[in-house]
């Protein structure tokens, strides 16, 4: 009897996924039974609350795609400097204080990035370049950049300590630098962890909510212009939900459609990146 | 040419090193912002008052409770099938392509955005089930959430129990659920219980899902029952953040500074329980 308890126990996992599925696929079924795909695919004009709707997914996919990128010119190059510093130049003692702090970082609530994006990074911005917008995608995408910072961190980190001793000490041997160790040994060493760590970064920046919410605005426009306000997929499922939304209109319909394209591009992005982690992993 | 290596090799050194000070340093900024501008309005009334559109008598407490709600449901089914999930992978399946499935789909369910849970909570809770915006349909939501963390945090805590204390039960004459119950879950229960509190913190934080739940409302009365309407921390320091006025501002940064402390509490039990049960084996 006890398998069986224990057996049951562990489908629910696999029926949360197949519940997700079906409830984004039926709803987003249903949706395309009153929006043409063609017109969510093409249209450049995302209205379903006002009168005149309009479907078009490409503003909100414009300003996921800003903040995405933004933030990861911010997550990247920082994240991969710290794991070099903590992997190749570190003292112990100054590991054991930045990974504990990094740690903090990482579990830092999303609501309150989104309140330090609005009430001081934007201010700052506003204060540097004042024709700045209130809500922007650029103070949202700084934060979603910190936010996901100590992730590339610690996953590129994880896979530059999997690099063996020997290696390095034979680079050192040649009388390379520690900078040219790092840089022509570990890193290549350790590229698909790299990259992997950058997929997934990029995956949760996608699905990110509460900052872009609260920083980038609600005003969904084709632009690329990062001082303006935008609005991401994520914050628009947020702000439908924060009305009441009778189940079965076509705003209600709206969401689970939004939800099905988040869903797929984060999926897609996971899977590239184990595929990464698995397929290109060095075996020392 | 040595020389500008030399050059080099120092530059990038610190180079790393301030980007990694980047990093502590927003944590430090964000943190002394925060204390800034929420400790003036912290005080006992804050705790223990309802929301209200005066932002000198507007208080956490509807959303204190509404999360202690969540919290306290969400915990215990967490716990069950995050635990069974993880006996029978570790103890009882098969190597085969239905378990590596079952696992790849807990890899994958820890990488879907938080928000999409909050869509299934919606069509399946809310509406299919006929729950409503309830706390009940809120922590079943929570619950499916963090099952892929507790799911993953139980497999290792078990996986560390040495395979040598198994085979001392079952040398003695006990049987599979025996040995399960009396050697195994005892040995990995402070992982598991680690693993455990660290996923309710996240719950904790999450704002995302429980707004497209349903919990962004103005509640000004204790729930007492399951079925009533909620809202909790996160979600009230949102709507506060979302008003324009300065006063509203400063009362969400005191919220946030409780959730913090809250969320600091709990992490330092969980590192605690680490250092004290630790087992070496």
């Amino acid at each position: 009897m006890v398998p069986g308890v224990l057996f049951s126990s562990s489908l629910i996992t696999v029926l949360t996924t197949v519940g997700i599925v079906l409830v984004l696929l039926t709803e987003t079924v249903a949706f395309f039974g009153e929006v043409s795909i063609i017109e969510f695919i093409t249209s450049d004009r995302w209205t379903p609350q006002f009168a005149d709707k309009h479907f078009g997914i490409l503003p909100l996919l414009v300003g996921t795609m800003m903040i995405t990128v933004i933030a990861s010119l911010v997550a990247l190059p920082i994240g991969l400097a710290t794991a070099i510093y903590l992997s190749e130049y570190a003292p112990e003692r100054v590991r054991k204080v930045v990974k504990p702090i990094l740690e903090v970082l990482a579990g830092v609530p999303t609501i309150v990035y989104g309140y330090f994006a609005l009430t001081f990074v934007t201010p700052l911005i506003r204060s540097l370049i004042p024709e700045t917008s209130i809500y922007n995608a650029l103070s949202a995408s700084i934060v979603v950049g910190i936010m996901i910072l100590p992730m590339v961190a610690s996953l590129s980190e994880d896979a530059m300590l999997a690099v063996p001793r020997k290696l390095r000490d034979g680079a050192f041997a040649l009388g390379a630098t520690r900078f040219e160790v790092a840089l022509k040994v570990v890193v290549p060493a350790a590229l698909s962890g790299i990259i992997a760590s950058f997929v997934l970064a990029l995956s949760r920046a996608i699905g990110e909510t509460m900052i872009v919410t609260i920083a980038a605005g609600a005003l969904a426009q084709v632009t690329f212009n990062p001082l303006e306000s935008v609005q991401t997929m994520t914050a628009f499922i947020v702000n439908i939900s924060l009305g009441d939304v009778e189940p079965g209109s076509i705003e209600s319909k709206s969401i689970f459609a939004v939800g099905m394209t988040l869903f797929v591009l984060t999926l897609t992005l996971n899977l590239i990146a184990q595929f990464i982690s698995r397929r290109y992993k060095e075996e020392y | 040419m040595t020389k500008l290596r030399k050059i080099k090799d120092v530059f990038f050194k610190w180079l790393f090193f301030a980007a990694t000070a980047f990093g502590m340093l927003s944590l430090v900024v964000l943190v002394v912002d925060i204390l800034y501008q929420g400790l003036p309005r912290l005080s006992w009334e804050f705790i223990t008052n309802f929301p209200s559109f005066n932002p000198d008598k507007a208080g956490i407490k509807a959303a204190i409770l509404g999360s202690v709600w969540v919290i306290g449901l969400t915990a215990p089914m967490a716990l069950f099938l995050g635990v069974a999930t993880a006996l029978y992978l570790e103890e009882y399946a098969k190597k085969n392509w239905f378990t590596r499935l079952i696992q790849t789909n807990i890899s994958n369910l820890a990488g879907v955005p938080s928000i999409i849970y909050g869509i299934l909570g919606l069509a399946l809770f809310v509406r299919a089930m006929k729950l409503g915006p309830s706390i009940l349909a809120g922590a079943f939501t929570m619950a499916l959430l963090v099952l892929p963390i507790v799911v993953v945090a139980a497999q290792e805590a078990i996986r560390a129990v040495p395979q040598t204390l198994r085979h001392g039960a079952y040398a003695l004459g006990a049987s599979k659920w025996q040995t399960i119950r009396g050697i195994v879950l005892p040995s990995a229960a402070p992982g598991i219980l680690t693993g455990m509190i660290l996923s309710l913190s996240r719950a904790i934080g999450e704002t995302a899902p429980l707004v497209v739940v349903g919990a962004f409302v103005f509640v000004r009365f204790a729930p007492t029952d399951p079925l009533d309407k909620f809202t909790v921390l996160p979600i009230q320091i949102y709507s506060w953040v979302s008003q324009p006025k300065a006063a509203f501002h400063e009362l969400a940064a005191s919220g946030i500074i409780v959730l913090l402390i809250v969320l600091l509490l709990m992490n330092a039990t969980a590192v605690l329980l680490r250092n004290k049960y630790q087992k070496r084996f």
